[in-house]
């Protein structure tokens, strides 16, 4: 019978496969033959769908991979790749059975390029704020220079929260600190952080705040960069400063707060004048007003003491002309004086009661008088005429 | 009749050293009468000992601000 191939045999019902049972064998073989694996290449076609999983190629020079990311694992990255972007993913190949086609599932992504996906995050939060002026740098408001209720966002039981109240502590006493405690980084830490500064702008009287944590890797700091923190650091009614321990990295909270500071220790050192400092120039102040009102009783006193010499001076000269006068009189006077004419021989006479006696008819005869010399009296009678 | 000091809004204390800037500089350009430089010395001196008083009787306050599940927030003494 030869080596001929029975082709009806290869086709009856019994000796062919079912191309789900052709595919199920595929993805056995595929998925016990590749172990999860790191691999390495560009992306291309990306897609999100509504669902949140995100479907892409990864290819290099000469072939490609159709890539499934589900949402359960790619919501743990701040921002969904680009097109054309470099990416390692860990993934496990498979079969996808129903497009008959063999895919990796992603696992994890992360990108060669220099910030990778964060840096993208990052640019696409910044660019959104920037569209609503909220980077603007006239927006930033100064500091109030002698704040008395300083409102703290931070975790409650961080090294950051103690080095605020030290340094507040030690510069400004004056002031009362309200901490208003929240986490700061982990899964829904940027909820946690809006809460509390939704809280914060029920607050009266507050002077300012103080937003941050202390130094930690890139993914511990991102909390702060998320654009829902920002909006909500940018909407808070006082100033505020952000302090999102770490030199090198800005997060979008420190662009949007009125004043960045490197560390929580150098927030609070911002936010409060120095007491000795403020003390120095109440001391400063207190002698200019001593000097101001010495100042002004000199010139008064100057002002005064010329009004007084004038014064006085007119008074001299006036009471020196009336010296002259009342010494004139003095000698009319005197020069009027009846003792003076006595002197002079004449004689005054006057009846018993003291009348001065001036004519004829005033001397009946017999009549006693006196009669009035410069030395003294006489006694007179006046004779027959 | 006794004097009285007149009524003052009670003032910040940023605003109290703006007064107390203010006073000074009055006192040190304006030509006032004597009974107008005095009141505005004493008024300067009360400034004066009132901001000391502040920052010297000043001591560190820590609280924290709590919100409950109604969205009500307390206030109560910060012991980290």
């Amino acid at each position: 019978m030869g080596q001929s191939l029975d082709l009806f045999a290869a086709v009856s019902p019994d000796g062919a496969w079912t191309v789900t049972q052709v595919m199920r064998r595929a993805r056995a073989v595929v998925e016990a033959g590749l172990l999860p694996l790191w691999v390495r290449g560009e992306i291309s076609g990306f897609k999100a769908w509504q669902s949140g999983h995100w479907y892409f190629a990864l290819r290099d020079r000469t072939a490609q991979i159709r890539c499934v990311m589900f949402q359960k694992d790619n919501r743990r990255l701040p921002a969904p790749p680009q097109d054309g972007m470099q990416v390692f993913l860990f993934a496990r190949p498979t079969m996808w059975e129903a497009k008959g086609e063999f895919r990796l599932t992603v696992v994890d992504l992360l990108s060669t390029e220099a910030g990778g996906l964060w840096q993208v995050a990052f640019e696409k939060a910044k660019a959104a704020l920037a569209k609503d002026g909220l980077l603007d740098p006239a927006r930033k408001r100064p500091l109030p220079p002698y704040p008395l209720r300083i409102a703290v966002v931070t975790s409650p039981d961080g090294a950051a929260l103690q080095d605020i109240i030290a340094v507040t502590a030690r510069r400004w006493p004056v002031a009362q600190l309200l901490v208003l405690p929240t986490r700061v980084q982990g899964e829904g830490a940027e909820r946690d952080i809006c809460a509390a500064l939704a809280l914060l702008c029920r607050i009266e009287g507050l002077d300012l705040a103080i937003i941050g944590r202390g130094g930690g890797s890139r993914e511990d700091l991102w909390t702060f960069n998320h654009e829902r923190v920002a909006r909500a650091v940018a909407a808070l009614p006082v100033p505020v400063i952000s302090a999102v321990g770490h030199e090198t990295d800005v997060t979008l909270c420190d662009l949007v707060a009125d004043v960045r500071a490197p560390t929580p220790s150098a927030a609070a050192e911002a936010a409060t004048p120095d007491r000795a400092d403020v003390l120095a120039e109440l001391a400063h102040l207190g002698a200019r007003l001593a000097r101001g009102l010495a100042g002004r009783s000199a010139r008064m006193a100057e002002r005064l003491g010329g009004t007084f010499d004038r014064l006085t001076g007119t008074l001299e000269r006036r009471l020196e002309r009336h010296r002259h006068e009342l010494s004139g009189l003095a000698g009319r006077l005197d020069a009027l004086s009846p003792l003076k004419i006595l002197e002079r021989g004449y004689a005054l006479a006057r009846d018993e009661q003291g009348r001065v006696l001036k004519r004829i008819a005033q001397f009946p005869s017999g009549l006693r008088f006196r009669l009035r010399v410069t030395d003294g009296d006489v006694a007179a009678r006046a004779g027959e005429s | 009749m006794a004097r009285t000091p007149p009524a003052r809004e009670p003032l910040s204390f940023a605003q109290q050293l703006d007064r107390l800037e203010e006073i000074v500089r009055r006192l040190e350009a304006e030509e006032l009468d004597l009974d107008e430089a005095l009141k505005l010395f004493e008024e300067g001196i009360e400034r004066l000992r009132e901001a000391r008083e502040r920052l010297t009787t000043a001591e560190a306050q820590v609280k924290q601000v709590l919100s409950d599940k109604a969205g009500n927030f307390k206030v109560e003494d910060f012991d980290g």
